[in-house]
């Protein structure tokens, strides 16, 4: 038992430092240790360009999707070299965010299913940050159960006349390109009439409305699709496959490896050590004392899972079911750490501007963008599902819509 | 990095538990359980020893077989596991530990060989009775190589031939004035068994008149040494309580696919598998927090104390929310004397509170990331 890098990762790591070291944009270094999951104090346009810039400079020396083959962009990594990649990235990491949904989603799904052609003329430019990328696929009625969407997709001689509506979409407003889970066959069971698609973000037909969020940001999107006309050469896998096609795409949701996810237990333990209550040290007090305790728990519980995922990467296995664990303990314990930070800021606490909030604001940041993490990519009731019938075996829930024609499952608003 | 055990104690962890599963079904369990006049499982005991497991850490110089406190460490997560009634964690993980921080070559020499060979059981006596062992509340006292006075409810406080006390050996209320001794059993002290929680780890009160003892370590050292006792055992504890909430878990998901209800298994309902889905949450956590216990304990890191105080608050929490939803999860015969749920359930109350409270160990907790944070 040890946490040693092999010979091997010790020298990957050292190339990987010396060269950040070198290249690294330190003139954010501010901006990127003081922002907060849902605040980044710095306008959404400049940090994009900021994460283009960040994206380029790492494709041109082949530190750009690391684990694509080298004809597409990537570099062709190990998993753990892909680790250790992140670990030494650290902060500088945030500027990848955009590009998350494309590289790690989309780009996987187009080598499984697109030809070569388009893969080559595509992906480069996805690797490079040249192109944004977005996942079309949860609907106002389609979320946890995904594969009951509406957005359908007709056939028109050699191309595909598309209308409905997506919903959440990350990124929308700004990217160039997406993929698209469509209806194509609403007289068969509801996962097997889907078929997916990539479109051109630029297309006619396509209309982006951007949502305003619970915290004032406006990360997500409506998609409108009013007679989007697609090329049938844009379909991915067969008609009728969406659903495998979209599990793909799925399966390579990032693992919350290398530096864990946030839970804001490091800045609430920093928080608390300049705090006093009327001249006592906060961190004296029996009740802060007991919610550290707890909290810490959880966030080291969680670091020592994401080392033992390490290790397992760092031998040539797939980290087991243990990687499930991580969004569902994260999520919530950075709003409970949230809620309690505002606490014990009192009437302070309400204040959520950067410039006169205690603390710069961030727990209020963290207040208002947590319980959107406890919904994306899986709310925790479905990774509960998940962890209940994939890990312990336990059976599945009752489908009443299991066999039934899509048209005939019952429906409400 | 390799923050795992490697392939040879995986495999001593698949031979301790093939070992347990024949040697210690739940019915060796209630043997003890059932039997106010039993303390102990000796057969079972004479087989661990024979295993070896008991001398796992301890240096081949003292009887023992010198592997480590890794391999240790998954031998206690299977005794935890098979709820092994025996007083392993008070003789290794308690008394031989104190004597390998504190003792002299000599006190070494003369106990550790017996309690590796199981022909002296050790414990630990802390407490008298109110709270967080401290000054003043130790009366207690070692004097001219006798020791007087009375501890209460000590984990195998009626098998231990050697117990390590924590003593008065000046007066005040500085933590300067207490020591730890070791006191030979064998006469002047006499156990009175409590009726507790778990019977299959039986407790007992003990009173010192006139028994014969040396001092273990430096004289007023006794509050430094009993924490360093206190963050090694619990590190292996931890385990123990790591092996339980595991088989509570499989023990709840096992009983969730082959119990109906309303026609279906009761495992498919949302209400029953997200419990599960929670308990697998908090058993994973402790696991990991018990791996990173075990790496400070066998590098003897800097990082032990908080990494014990973590371990054991992630080990105890772990070890009661399974437990005691494994019971739910069974429902009406969950309740009954019957169904082994109940001793997992009460084993986990016992670990919880053997060690020092969860009250306890959080302070302690606090404290160390105090200290960490005003080191960064």
């Amino acid at each position: 038992m040890n946490f040693d890098d092999t010979p091997e990762e010790a020298k990957f790591r050292a190339e990987v430092r010396a060269w950040i070291d070198a290249n690294a944009p330190k003139h954010l270094d501010e901006m990127l240790s003081t922002s907060t999951m849902g605040r980044s104090n710095i306008d959404p346009e400049a940090f994009r360009a900021e994460s283009k810039a960040w994206q380029k400079k790492k494709q041109e020396a082949g530190w750009a999707c690391m684990q694509w083959p080298t004809e597409f962009g990537g570099r062709g990594a190990t998993p753990i070299e892909r680790v250790i990649w992140s670990q030494e990235e650290g902060h500088y990491g945030i500027l990848s965010g955009i590009f998350l949904i494309g590289q790690g989603m989309c780009g996987p799904t187009m080598m499984g299913f697109a030809t070569k052609e388009q893969n080559e003329e595509l992906l480069p430019r996805l690797a490079s940050g040249e192109d944004i990328w977005c996942q079309m696929f949860s609907e106002p009625s389609a979320g946890s159960d995904l594969a009951g969407l509406r957005t359908r997709a007709e056939k028109d001689g050699d191309e595909w006349v598309i209308n409905g509506q997506k919903i959440w979409t990350s990124g929308a407003h700004y990217c160039d390109w997406g993929i698209l889970l469509t209806r194509t066959d609403p007289t068969v069971a509801k996962h097997k009439g889907l078929t997916m698609f990539f479109v051109d973000m630029k297309s006619p037909g396509i209309e982006v409305r951007p949502i305003k969020q619970v915290n004032g940001n406006s990360d997500f999107n409506e998609v409108f699709f009013t007679d989007l006309r697609v090329s049938d050469a844009q379909r991915l896998g067969d008609v009728g496959q969406g659903w495998i096609v979209a599990l793909t795409t799925l399966m390579n949701e990032r693992l919350a490896i290398g530096g864990g996810m946030a839970t804001g237990f490091p800045e609430l333990l920093s928080f608390v050590q300049g705090l006093d209550f009327d001249g006592t040290p906060a961190i004296k007090d029996g009740a802060v004392r007991e919610r550290l305790a707890d909290w810490h728990v959880l966030s080291a519980g969680l670091k020592h899972t994401s080392s033992r995922m390490i290790s397992a990467l760092s031998k040539g296995e797939t980290p087991g079911p243990e990687a499930s664990i991580g969004k569902l303990v994260a999520g919530s314990l950075m709003q409970e750490i949230s809620l309690y930070a505002a606490e014990l800021q009192e009437q302070t606490g309400a204040i959520i501007d950067t410039e006169t909030a205690p603390f710069g604001g961030r727990f209020q940041a963290m207040m208002l963008r947590s319980p959107a993490t406890r919904i994306e990519g899986g709310t925790d009731e479905i990774l509960r599902n998940i962890i209940a019938e994939r890990v312990l075996g336990l059976p599945a829930d009752v489908r009443v819509d299991k066999d039934v024609a899509f048209k005939d499952v019952p429906k409400g608003a | 990095m390799e923050f795992d055990f490697n392939e040879d104690q995986k495999m001593l962890r698949d031979t301790a538990r093939k070992f347990l599963e024949a040697e210690c079904a739940p019915d060796k369990v209630r043997a003890i359980l059932d039997d106010d006049s039993k303390t102990y499982d000796e057969g079972l005991y004479a087989k661990l020893v024979e295993m070896g497991f008991t001398g796992a850490a301890i240096p081949e110089e003292f009887g023992g077989l010198g592997l480590g406190y890794l391999e240790l460490c998954v031998i206690a997560e299977e005794l935890g596991r098979a709820l092994a009634p025996v007083p392993f964690a008070s003789s290794i993980f308690l008394a031989a530990e104190a004597l390998l921080i504190a003792g002299s070559d000599a006190q070494k020499a003369a106990w550790l060989p017996k309690l590796v060979s199981g022909e002296a059981i050790g414990t630990l006596a802390m407490s008298e009775g109110n709270g967080v062992p401290s000054a003043r509340n130790t009366d207690t006292r070692l004097e001219g190589g006798k020791v007087n006075g009375v501890k209460a409810v000590v984990p195998d406080g009626a098998s231990a031939n050697l117990i390590v006390a924590l003593v008065r050996t000046s007066s005040g209320d500085s933590a300067k004035s207490l020591s730890l001794a070791l006191v030979d059993a064998s006469s002047g002290v006499t156990a009175t068994s409590q009726h507790t929680v778990d019977p299959s780890r039986k407790m007992a009160d003990l009173s010192f008149d006139g028994a014969s003892a040396e001092l273990l370590g430096g004289e007023g050292e006794g509050l430094s040494l009993l924490e360093q006792i206190l963050d090694r055992a619990a590190v292996l504890t931890a385990f123990e309580q790591l092996g339980g909430a595991t088989r509570a878990l499989e023990m709840g998901v096992d009983y969730a696919k082959e119990r109906f209800a309303f026609g279906r298994q009761i495992g498919s309902y949302q209400a029953i598998k997200h419990m599960l889905a929670d308990m697998y949450v908090s058993q994973e956590l402790a696991r990991s927090n018990a791996y990173y216990g075990a790496w400070a304990l066998s590098t003897d890191a800097a990082e032990l104390p908080l990494a014990a105080a973590t371990a054991r608050v992630s080990g105890t929490q772990a070890f009661q929310h399974c437990s005691k939803n494994n019971i739910q999860t069974h429902g009406g015969m969950g309740f009954t004397w019957e169904v082994d749920a109940h001793l997992y359930y009460r084993r986990s109350n016992h670990l919880a509170l053997t060690l020092g409270s969860l009250r306890q160990w959080k302070d302690k907790l606090a404290t160390q990331l105090e200290k960490q944070n005003q080191a960064a």
